[in-house]
Order: structure tokens, then C-alpha cells, then sequence
């Protein structure tokens, strides 16, 4: 779409071939038009670090599995490709560089670590390795992340079987389970930690995976020091489902109900990013009024999410009742959610090149009342929650970050507008139609739990503003494109000529084979920048889906912000941080 | 009243305390329920008060069971002690004019002795669960009972000082002229909020804190040592309202001399009141956090209590004097 090509940036590339020799890269072409450089491995530091300044976040970081992969002409020799995608906030701008994996002393497949030079490094590093099994050399703590540490093999490599089928069944015995608890038990000495300190032991706690506030299977080993925080270990993984090998299996319609349950309290509006991927890939034009559908879908839904994040916020901070009030206006927005759509959390609702069906009759009466009943509501909310002194004590200056810590921590969404960046993907890149919108962007500037929140409660506001936008200028038109490889594919046709008949017959039994090439289109997710890595072999499924969410690296911030503090602050924290972790997983 | 009937009246205090008790579980469900725009519990028998009995056969055919790895007999002394030490503070409770098994002439010094005595229980079943959860709950009970035991004891002595009793009786005869809500509110105040503290209920249910540590001091309890902590926990919470109704509200008395109502309904009534509103304080305010309580209490509420006894004895002595 034409956001994305306005971010593309030749200048760097230029200054990149000045410093280093043009013979040195090999330039990719993208769908996406994003400048993606191949290098080669002693040059990976030296790159990255002339880039850091220009591009201070690190988006992502992930493995390609090559060698079953056919079209890749302009791309040099590769097994397993590592990529790094690289952010600038300020220049709106993006760069991918991507190194092949080389055979060295101790690894078949190695690249240098880069975590001496991007802290959120660690956790993707872990994760490339987990699931390919390519190695970074001098990782400080190379293990497995996602998997449990017994598992045999890499699961995104191509030869890794996909479905339960293709192994041995399961079965848990008494040694099996005795040993997959074994191999779970916390070792501080594996994370460099000191079991006493003069003369006194600290206390090791496991916080999750079951704790009533962890938002799911999350589980932090915690040092404590009576109940002061020392440090802390996030451990995730509980709640792998395996989300992106599904996508090299789902053609590429009937992936859509999984990424539903990604972010599951975002429900359509995950639906976005991978739609427009495959958009992007196939060079479909969305119409108008599917445009502002899918905007009006997607900010009730950000409303939703918030509207969870507020209850539980409240409610971890040891407030009983809000969370009841919040939830019942959850409640009644998922009443028009089922009325719009036939699902409440997941509705699946999105189609490659519109959505799948009109509007009801009668949605506008539903959809005003209630956004007309919130802004009071939410007014009582605040004198109720945010306004109460107690809940003030316990969350401003707790949990504080910076910009520059959240940059480099490759935070995103409203934990980065907190700490006063300006910065909305919705304004920055205006995608699948949000410049024909008029919204604010609420910025804190303190960083700590209280701002994350105030944030959000007023994105809520907003996305009440930009529902009524859509609810008084909805586009007359189509929902959905006539572009051939939409699914499902247009059905007018087919009882006439044979031509469409086949193509209808094929497209929806086998799905569309999309063009082969890659895509990458972020969106503004609920809880941060959001996106689907595609890549298409020319095939009816997806060579590669990787899915960078934001909670990712939220949850691998925790221990930075909170050491030295009490465990009533890490619940704070925890629940300011709002993530899912179905959302962290995948 | 001859032994016999005291005995007949004692059996029947403490059957109506544990029922009481019972039923308390149970309103204030329906009453939070009702603030928070939901049902709460509604379908076994009217208004769902059958809950009780359902849950109280639930808890006490559970499988009585004691981890391995704890402590065994304190494990199971702890419960006992809370509801204990509870009943026993009804003792000196006066539910109407003669209506009290004993009159103790230090019957307010008994109530304190008692109450403090409920701590242990939970100190020890956090220490005798040897849970992590459990040993933090079981330390913050520690502290909260070092920094709030003091001025609760402190703020009732402005009481005593404008009654000059420890007795009960005496304690509500003297409020006939006015109830001490209004000459010591400060007094009020302060014991409200020790009086949460000490019966560990949100905002200051800190050794339990569902949401920090699971289930705090009771992680590892369940079926019928668990519904002993209920139980002892609601029992705490209609002593407490029984207390201040007696000590500030004027007990048994009747507002605007409306006599014609038995004693015995205005003081149920009173402490009813005071229950609601312990309720609704549960339901409306979030939880502190540990050292904020522990700042609270010795920066802001024993300074607030000392003050409120020099100006009460000041008072007191120059009503004497003239």
C-alpha cells in the first residue's frame, strides 16, 4: 500500500555502500519495499552498529528455514537466514539485513550474537534458536525458550514434523513427568545469580505459571530479599501453540482464524496485519467501505482489549469492583460484535481483500448507543479508580522506564507513548485508512504504571472518537474486492462461464496461490506494533509466517524495571504492562 | 441469671455467632453482588441463602487433608485458634441490658487480649504450611500486628477515659448523654481502620493478598481447616461491628428515645450498619501496599491517637475539675 512505500529510504543504503564497498551486500527486492541488505557475517557488528544510531530499535529478529525454497533469485546461497529488522521512530523508516547462517567450530549453523549490542536481542536469539537451532555464538544464556527444555529438534525447520500425527502419540508417565518437572526447576546459578549474600539465603519464588495475576501461563522466578524484588527471570513458552508453523500449512485464507487467537482479546484486529501482508503480497486494492468496516471492527476491539486492561489493572492493584463494571461494558460491546459479525472474541471476520460479509441492518442504533453511554461511563471509572489515592501510591514512580530504555527494549504501543513519545503508527504510517480519521494521539510522559494506564484509558476516548467517524461517514460499495485471488473468491460469475467456475472451484478448495516475494506491514495492535512476516513461494500457503507481537518484548523488560522493588510493585507492573500471553507465545 | 441460664445463653451466643457467621458469608456475597452490578450467589433456596448450608457441606466433607511437608499439629492448631479466640471475645459482649454471659470489669482489656490472640493464628499457619506464599503472608501478619496492635488498644482509651470503666455496661450506660461517636471520633477513626487490619480484610487483607501471593497464610489449607479460617474471619468481623457499636454507638440505646423497640433490635440493627459498611469498604477501596500500611499506621494513625488522648484526658480532667 502506498504508507509503506513512503517509508522506503535509499539514502542509507547509499550511505551503507560508501562506508562498507557495494560489493559487500546483495540487495533483496521486497513487496514491501523495505531496503533489505544481505551481508556477511564478519561484517554483521560493524553494520549493526553503524545503523544503531540511524535505526535505534531492534522491531525483530527471526530465522528463515531456505532449503526448501524455490524462489529466491536474487537472494545469495542460505540454509537458515537470520533477519533483523531494524526501526528509526524518528525518520519513520525501516531497514532489514539479513545474514546466512555459516557452519562454525562448535555449531553447524552460527551467526554472532548481537546482544552486546541490543538488549532485546536475548530473548530473539533464544527464540531463532529454540526453533531452527541456528546458534549465536557468545550468547549469555542460549537456551531453549518457547519449547520445554526436553524437546528433540527445531520446530520451524522444514523436515520437523507439523501435526501430532506425524509423531510418536503422546504419552505422559510417572519418570516423564517426574522429568519434565525436573528440567523445569528454576537453577539460579544458570542465570548468574548468588544464592546468599553475607551470611543471608534469598528466597527463590516461582511467580506462575498458575498465580492469579500473571494474565495467563506466566512464570517469573523471583530473588527475593524478604519481599524485595532482587532479580527476576521471566520464563514463557506455556502458552506455545505453535502459531506459526501453522501458517506453513493453512493455505492462506484458512490461516485467518488463527491469528485471532494471537492477541485473543484483540480479536479482528488480528486479523489486520496478516490481511494486509497478503494484500500486499497479491497487490490487492481494498474498497473503500471495507476500509472503514475493518477500522470501525478493529477500534471496538481496541476498546475491548483496553477495556480488560482497566479491569484487571484495577483489580491487581487490589481494587474489587471495576473490574465487574468493565467487563459488563466488554459484555455489551461483544453483543455487537456477535450482532456485526456471528463471533464475540474471535470472530475471524477479515477476508484477503475485504471482509466477509456486509454490515446488518440496524447496526448503526447498536454501535451509537454504545458509544454513546461510554464517555460517562468512563468518566465515573476514573473518579471511582484512577482518582483513588491509594491506587495513586501504588503505581506512579513504580515500574518507571525511559524512552530511550523503551526504544531500546523494542517497546512499542502505549508502554512507549507513556513515556512521552508521539509516536502512532495510525498517524506515523497511515495504513488501511486512517488518515481519513481525525483522533489524538494520548501521550504520558512519565513512564511508570500509572501513565501506562492513564494512556490507554484515554486511547479509549479516541477510539470512541474514530468509531463515530465511522459510524457517520460509512462509504456506500462493495465489502469486499474483485480482485481474483480475494477468498472467498467472487461467485457472481461462476454459473456463466467455465473460466470462473474453475478458478472459484480452485481457489476455494485449494485457496489462492499468491505471488511469490515478501511483505511486511505493521499495524498500531492493541498492545503495540504489530506484524506478519510473509513469505510466499508462489504457493497456496505461506513459505514463512512469522508473527512479531508486542508483548514479546514487553515481558523481557520486566526485570530491568523491577528490581529493588517489593512484590506487590511486580503485580502493579505486571498488570500495567498489559499483555497476553498468547500474544508473547504465539 | 442462675449458671444454668448463663450456660443456656452462652451456647446460644455462640451458635448464633457461627451462624451469624455463616450467614454473613453469604450477605455479603449478595451485597457485593448487588454494588457490582451482578447477582452473586441466588439459586439454592430464596434470595439463595441456601448457599450456606451448600457450601458449609461442601467444606466439611472435603478430604481433611495436611501437606507432607508442613508441620503437622501446628498446622492444625492454627485454624482452632482464630475461631477460639473469637468466641471467646463474645463473652463480654453486651447484647442488651443484662444480656451478657459475663461482665468482666475489664471486659474491654479481655476483647483486646482475645483479638490479639486471633494473630497467632495466622502467623503460625504461615510458618507451619512451609509455603513460600504462605511464610509471606505469615511475615506481613507479623508486621501488621506489631504497628497496628499498638494504637488500637490506644485509640479505645479515649473511651474509657470520658466512661471511666473497662466494663461494657459501664461503657454504654455513660453514652446515655451522647454516643462517643461524636466526642471521639478521632477515636472511632482510628479503630475502624486498626479494627480492618486486625481482621485482615480488603483494603488490609495484606497476609492473604489474592492477587500478590495466592492465598497469603491459608495457601495451603482447604475443606474443613480452610472453612475454620472463614469462619474465624467472619466471626472477627461481627465482634469487631459488635464492638464499636457498643463502644461508639451507644450499645443497646435507643436513638431519639425510641424505647418502644426491644434493645436487643437496636443493637443488632447498629452492628448490622457497621457490617454493611465493613462490606462496603471491601468492595470500594484497593489495597495498600505492605510498607505503605506500616507507614500509614505509625506516621499517620498512632500520632492522630496520642493527640486524640491528650485532648480527651485534658477534657476529661476539666469537667472534673469543674
Amino acid at each position: 500500500m502506498l504508507a509503506v512505500e513512503q517509508t522506503t529510504d535509499l539514502t542509507i543504503v547509499a550511505k551503507l555502500f560508501e562506508e562498507f564497498g557495494a560489493h559487500t551486500f546483495v540487495v533483496q527486492k521486497t513487496v514491501d519495499g523495505i531496503p533489505t541488505l544481505w551481508i556477511q557475517a564478519e561484517l554483521l557488528h560493524p553494520i549493526l552498529t553503524f545503523l544503531k544510531p540511524h535505526y535505534p530499535m531492534l522491531y525483530d529478529l527471526f530465522g528463515i528455514d531456505e532449503r526448501l525454497r524455490e524462489h529466491r533469485e536474487d537472494q545469495p546461497e542460505s540454509d537458515f537466514t537470520v533477519v533483523y529488522h531494524l526501526l528509526s521512530l524518528a525518520q519513520n523508516l525501516d531497514i532489514r539485513i539479513k545474514l546466512a547462517a555459516q557452519t562454525s567450530a562448535d555449531a553447524e549453523y552460527a551467526v554472532p550474537t548481537i546482544t552486546p549490542l541490543w538488549a532485546n536481542a536475548n530473548w530473539y536469539e533464544r527464540e531463532a534458536w529454540d526453533m531452527f537451532g541456528i546458534s549465536f555464538t557468545d550468547h549469555p544464556n542460549l537456551y531453549r525458550i518457547l519449547l520445554p527444555p526436553t524437546w528433540v529438534g527445531h520446530a520451524l525447520r522444514k523436515d520437523h514434523p507439523a501435526r501430532a500425527t506425524e509423531m510418536e502419540p503422546f504419552s505422559l508417565n510417572e519418570t516423564k513427568q517426574a522429568e519434565e518437572q525436573e528440567a523445569l526447576r528454576f537453577r539460579p546459578e544458570e542465570w548468574g545469580m548468588q544464592t546468599s549474600k553475607d551470611g543471608t539465603e534469598y528466597m527463590f519464588l516461582n511467580l506462575g505459571p498458575n498465580h492469579p495475576s500473571v494474565h495467563g501461563v506466566f512464570r517469573i522466578a523471583l530473588q527475593l530479599d524478604g519481599e524485595v524484588v532482587v532479580d527476576a527471570v521471566p520464563d514463557i513458552g506455556y502458552h506455545h501453540r505453535g502459531a506459526e508453523k501453522m501458517g506453513e500449512r493453512q493455505s492462506w485464507p484458512s490461516y485467518m482464524p488463527y491469528t485471532d487467537r494471537i492477541d485473543y482479546l484483540g480479536g479482528v484486529m488480528n486479523n489486520l496485519p496478516y490481511c494486509l501482508s497478503v494484500e500486499k503480497l497479491a497487490g490487492i486494492e481494498v474498497p473503500e467501505k471495507a476500509k472503514v468496516i475493518r477500522i470501525m471492527l478493529a477500534e471496538l476491539f481496541r476498546i475491548s482489549s483496553h477495556l480488560v486492561f482497566y479491569g484487571t489493572f484495577v483489580q491487581d492493584i487490589g481494587q474489587m469492583s471495576p473490574v465487574f463494571y468493565m467487563f459488563a461494558d466488554r459484555e455489551r460491546l461483544f453483543g455487537i460484535i456477535e450482532a456485526i459479525t456471528g463471533g464475540r472474541m474471535h470472530p475471524a471476520w477479515f477476508r484477503i481483500g475485504g471482509v466477509a460479509a456486509d454490515l446488518p441492518n440496524g447496526w448503526e442504533k447498536l454501535v451509537r448507543d454504545f458509544i454513546d453511554s461510554m464517555p460517562a461511563r468512563l468518566d465515573h471509572y476514573d473518579k471511582m479508580a484512577m482518582q483513588n489515592s491509594i491506587l495513586k501510591n501504588r503505581t506512579i514512580g513504580i515500574g518507571k522506564y525511559s524512552a530511550e530504555e523503551a526504544i531500546e527494549w523494542g517497546v512499542t504501543g502505549p508502554n512507549l507513548r507513556a513515556t512521552g513519545v508521539d509516536w502512532d503508527l495510525r498517524k506515523q504510517r497511515p495504513y488501511a485508512g486512517y488518515d481519513q480519521f481525525e483522533f489524538d494521539v494520548p501521550i504520558a510522559h512519565n513512564g511508570d504504571c500509572y501513565d501506562r494506564a492513564v494512556v490507554r484509558i484515554e486511547e479509549i476516548r479516541q477510539s470512541l472518537r474514530i468509531v463515530r467517524q465511522c459510524l457517520d461517514n460509512m462509504p456506500e460499495g462493495p465489502y469486499k474486492s474483485e480482485h481474483k485471488l480475494t477468498s472467498p473468491p467472487p461467485k457472481e460469475n461462476t454459473m456463466h462461464d467455465i473460466e470462473t467456475l474453475i478458478h472459484h472451484f480452485l481457489h476455494t478448495s485449494w485457496g489462492p496461490a499468491i505471488p511469490a516475494g515478501e511483505a511486511c506491514v505493521p499495524i498500531e495492535a492493541t498492545k503495540g506494533l504489530n506484524s506478519y512476516h510473509l513469505i510466499s513461494d508462489g504457493g497456496t500457503t505461506s513459505y514463512r509466517t512469522r508473527i512479531r507481537t508486542p508483548s514479546f518484548p514487553h515481558l523481557q523488560q520486566i526485570p530491568l524495571i523491577s528490581r529493588g522493588l517489593m512484590i506487590p510493585d511486580l503485580i502493579a507492573i505486571i498488570a500495567s504492562i498489559d499483555f497476553v500471553m498468547a500474544d508473547v507465545d504465539r | 441469671m442462675s449458671d444454668f441460664w448463663i450456660i443456656v445463653f452462652a451456647i446460644s451466643v455462640m451458635l448464633g455467632a457461627v451462624g451469624g457467621a455463616a450467614v454473613a458469608t453469604w450477605f455479603e456475597r449478595r451485597l457485593l453482588g448487588l454494588w457490582q452490578d451482578r447477582y452473586g450467589p441466588n439459586r439454592i433456596g430464596p434470595f439463595g441463602i441456601g448457599q450456606v448450608a451448600a457450601d458449609m457441606i461442601k467444606l466439611l466433607t472435603k478430604h481433611d487433608w495436611v501437606p507432607p511437608f508442613a508441620d503437622k499439629w501446628v498446622f492444625i492448631f492454627a485454624p482452632t485458634a482464630i475461631v477460639v479466640a473469637m468466641l471467646l471475645g463474645f463473652a463480654v459482649v453486651p447484647f442488651g441490658p443484662g444480656l451478657q454471659i459475663i461482665d468482666l470489669n475489664i471486659g474491654l482489656l479481655f476483647f483486646l487480649g482475645m483479638t490479639s490472640l486471633a494473630v497467632y493464628s495466622v502467623l503460625l499457619g504461615g510458618l507451619a504450611s512451609n509455603n513460600k506464599y504462605a511464610l509471606l503472608g505469615g511475615l506481613r501478619s507479623a508486621a501488621q500486628m506489631v504497628s497496628y496492635e499498638v494504637f488500637m488498644g490506644l485509640s479505645l482509651m479515649g473511651v474509657v477515659m470520658l466512661s471511666g470503666s473497662f466494663s461494657m455496661v459501664d461503657i454504654v450506660e455513660s453514652q446515655r448523654d451522647g454516643w462517643y461517636c461524636f466526642s471521639q471520633f478521632l477515636g472511632l477513626f482510628v479503630f475502624v481502620i486498626a479494627a480492618i487490619a486486625e481482621s485482615h480484610r480488603l483494603p488490609f487483607d495484606l497476609p492473604e493478598a489474592e492477587h500478590e501471593l495466592t492465598a497469603g497464610f491459608h495457601t495451603e489449607y482447604s475443606g474443613m481447616k480452610f472453612a475454620m479460617f472463614m469462619l474465624g474471619e467472619y466471626l472477627g468481623l461481627i465482634l469487631i461491628s459488635c464492638m464499636i457499636t457498643t463502644l461508639f454507638f451507644g450499645g443497646w440505646l435507643a436513638p431519639f428515645s425510641l424505647t418502644f423497640i426491644p434493645a436487643i433490635v437496636w443493637f443488632s440493627l447498629k452492628t448490622f450498619l457497621v457490617i454493611c459498611f465493613f462490606i462496603l469498604l471491601r468492595c470500594a477501596i484497593p489495597r495498600p501496599r505492605y510498607d505503605q500500611l506500616m507507614s500509614l499506621g505509625w506516621k499517620i494513625m498512632l500520632p492522630i491517637t496520642l493527640i486524640n488522648l491528650v485532648i480527651t484526658g485534658a477534657v476529661a480532667l476539666w469537667i472534673a475539675g469543674a
